[in-house]
């Protein structure tokens, strides 16, 4: 029969009892109430800067600002604009949130492995360190760091050292630096070489691993790859042996490259903090991979560093890999925390910002858009990272 | 023909069970196993007796700041702690009338330490929370029965960080499951507010909302209206806890199976009865444990308020020494002392969490 069912034509119900309809009229009401609060806040906010005569407005960026920045990785001077100065905070939680990622990552797998071990000591003290840490606020913490690093180190005049070559003081750390030239240039991009060379040794290995079945080493050429090729930069530029050492003087230790006491407390604080809940996520990721593979690795004659390595983790990965996400963005956002203890971040230069032009409203904008938008790239990265390390399903 | 030769009795089974095998097994299993107990032993000899003379042998309890002097270094200086606790944990509230908050935080932590036994899950539980809330502000605020009145800028310490704290959960949770469910709506506008809501919070850190909170949100009102700062603050405290625990319920509702809603639906019940009695107890049961993370969080994250002048337990311990050139060389032991108070709070809970996890998950594991 060719004149099959038909569908009913379809009727518009704009009777109020069409779950539609109800749902436009809930959305519509939802949408101008959001407005009418916009509206209301917004009005209110320049009705009260006209009388309170608050000028607005981003053009104050321009404008000198007027205060020196304890450390900085651009040159500044109190006579640079503004947004300089936002910019030197910016550079400033960057380098404390990538380095801190680093550290965090390392301690915590570290730990998180610990809790594994067959030495109950070494279990005991992984624990003992996860609760301790991740139980007490990271103000608190930051605040200790510091303390300690500024008041129970020695002066800067009589300062700890290590070799004559590094000094602990409360001034920080200082440590010697090469003078920079042609060399040290050459022999960083000769390790750069070394390592594109890696790379291809790597890709050839396992090429060959695939169709032989004969396992070639790695890890040994590509170390032997990256340093010779560091040397041999070294060498083409004239071998420079220039280094420049710190030295004790009268009230500080001089020359070399220094850390201040405030980068190290926020550095430690961070790190430690968020390294208990990284060790957790990780420890949760290796309980995820069934006792069944840890076995039949040991019995396929894998030694206990072996089975972690190239059975156990790789499986852990997948599910680690959101959780350990989340405590990324966290240790960028508690870096915020830097303002408390003086470490020019972001947070902390908008504060000094916000005293002396009174424009809250553009200074906390331009934090929330630094962290905004060092959440979003994270979480893509991450995201990235992770659609290649899940599961292969076909 | 040869005579039965029986073979030899098997050793008995070596005990797995008890101190010594443990011992053997956790601490001595192989060589590299006894070395590291040994290195580790020994670092402890090393270490500990120092550790313990500084704590308590050569320590001073007594709230004398020369003799806490002469021992700098060598022990420890308890008595700052006997001199300046009950500013440390009352804060700036007048010091006749410090019985208040002690009574007041007593009762809310009592409160909450009930709340958590599953005996007192009952519908009354609610009048009581209201009760002893409103004893809590009563008491704190003063103005009636001969109590004087003590605004809110002088409340500090411990009472100000369980305030805080329980008071943004509370609050903050009603709203998380609004906007949960609004992110798995099916109406486009409602769900992109509840998205921006909730990803727009958890990309900025908290310090950023209390500066909005104590910044900004003055210039919010109407001219000529001003708004307390303690209320400001929970009031940013409480829309940051809200978006985290939102995503915490959503996942609980992404666990809950389609066909409950289908069912649901094929029963008659309307949108909200099918939230209120199918799908919201189960899902909420199941993030039990993540709800209690967040409120460990927020316990520790109420030491944030202290970088907008509310003085909180850290704040107020910052204010105590900071004031007083002679015991100010001695914050590392107020500080340890602060810390141990944390601590006693988010361990219990965090604890409890696992305890409440386990219970939680009985009808799974039959």
């Amino acid at each position: 029969m060719s004149t099959a069912r038909r569908l009913p034509p379809k009727k518009r119900d704009w009777s109020l009892r069409s779950r539609a309809v109800r749902g436009l009229i809930y959305q519509l009401i939802a949408l101008a109430v959001i407005v009418l609060a916009v509206w209301f806040l917004a009005h209110n906010t320049l009705e009260n800067m006209r009388v309170r005569g608050i000028q607005s407005g981003f053009d104050f960026l321009k404008g000198p600002a007027g205060f020196d920045i304890g450390e900085m990785l651009i040159p500044y001077d109190a006579l640079d604009p503004y947004w300089k100065a936002f910019l030197i905070g910016v550079l400033n939680t960057l380098r404390v949130a990538v380095i801190g990622i680093v550290l965090t990552t390392t301690i915590g797998t570290l730990v998180g492995i610990g809790r594994f071990s067959h030495n109950a000591i070494i279990r005991g003290l992984c624990y003992g360190y996860v609760e301790l840490f991740r139980n007490v606020p990271i103000l608190l913490q930051l605040l200790s760091w510091y303390l300690l690093l500024t008041e129970w180190l020695p002066d800067p005049g009589e300062p700890l050292s290590a070799f004559g070559l590094f000094f602990l003081s409360k001034g920080g750390v200082t440590f010697p630096v090469p003078v920079w030239g042609m060399g040290q240039a050459l022999a960083g991009i000769g390790a750069l070489v070394g390592l594109l060379l890696a790379w291809v040794w790597k890709r050839m290995a396992r090429a060959h691993f695939e169709s032989t079945g004969q396992a070639r080493p790695v890890f040994l050429p590509t170390l032997a790859l990256v340093i010779g090729g560091a040397l041999l930069g070294w060498a083409l530029g004239g071998a420079p042996t220039g280094w420049q050492v710190p030295k004790v003087g009268d009230a500080s230790v001089e020359g070399g490259s220094a850390l201040t006491p405030e980068f190290i407390a926020v550095l430690l604080g961070l790190t430690f903090y968020t390294a208990s809940f990284v060790s957790e996520v990780v420890r949760a990721g290796i309980q995820s991979v069934p006792r069944g593979q840890t076995e039949a690795s040991g019995a396929l004659g894998l030694s206990r560093g072996q089975q972690m390595r190239l059975v156990v983790l790789p499986q852990a990965l997948r599910v680690i890999i959101p959780p350990i996400t989340n405590q990324y963005l966290n240790l960028t956002k508690n870096s915020s925390l830097a303002v408390a203890i003086g470490y020019p971040d972001v947070v902390s230069i908008s504060n000094t910002a916000i005293n002396q032009t009174g424009r809250a409203v553009e200074c906390i904008a331009i934090i929330m858009l630094v962290y905004l938008s060092t959440s979003l790239f994270t979480s893509a990265v991450m995201n990235a990272y992770n659609k290649r390390a899940a599961i292969k399903e076909r | 023909m040869d005579t039965f030769q029986p073979i030899a009795a098997r050793p008995s089974p070596v005990r797995t069970q008890g101190l010594l095998p443990w011992i053997k097994r956790n601490l001595f299993g192989d060589w590299k196993n006894a070395l590291t107990t040994l290195v580790m032993l020994g670092l402890l000899v090393w270490w500990l007796p120092g550790i313990i003379e500084w704590a308590l042998v050569k320590s001073v309890l007594a709230a004398d700041s020369d003799r806490c002097q002469a021992a700098r270094g060598i022990g420890a200086c308890w008595g700052v702690i006997t001199e300046k606790h009950r500013l440390i944990i009352f804060g700036r509230y007048p010091f006749d009338q410090q019985w208040r908050p002690g009574v007041a935080t007593i009762a809310l932590v009592a409160l909450l330490m009930a709340s958590c036994v599953r005996l007192f899950w009952k519908p009354w539980l609610a009048l009581l929370w209201i009760g002893v809330l409103g004893l809590f502000f009563g008491l704190m605020h003063g103005g009636f029965a001969g109590l004087a009145v003590v605004p809110t800028d002088r409340w500090g310490g411990l009472p100000l960080t369980v305030l805080l704290a329980t008071l943004s959960i509370v609050l903050a949770f009603p709203l998380s499951v609004l906007v949960a469910l609004g992110r798995r709506s099916k109406m486009p506008a409602i769900r992109s507010l509840c998205v921006i809501y909730v990803e727009l919070i958890r990309g900025v850190p908290l310090i950023s909302v209390l500066f909005m909170a104590s910044f900004m949100f003055p210039l919010f009102m109407p001219p000529g209206t001003s708004i307390d700062v303690l209320l400001r603050v929970l009031v940013g405290i409480t829309l940051f806890t809200a978006a985290y625990m939102a995503e915490i319920v959503r996942g609980g509702l992404q666990a809950i199976p389609k066909g409950q809603q289908e069912a649901a639906d094929t029963l008659g019940l309307s949108y909200w009865q099918a939230q209120r009695k199918i799908i919201l107890p189960q899902a909420l049961a199941l993030v039990v444990p993540g709800i209690m993370n967040s409120f460990i969080a927020i316990f520790k994250d109420t030491s944030l308020v202290t970088i907008v002048s509310l003085y909180e337990l850290t704040g107020a311990m910052g204010l105590a020494l900071n004031s007083d050139a002679n015991w100010r060389p001695f914050k590392v032991e107020a500080y340890l002392f602060i810390a141990a108070i944390y601590f006693l709070f988010c361990f219990s809970m965090s604890r409890y969490s696992l305890w409440i996890e386990k219970r939680l998950s009985t009808s799974k594991n039959r």
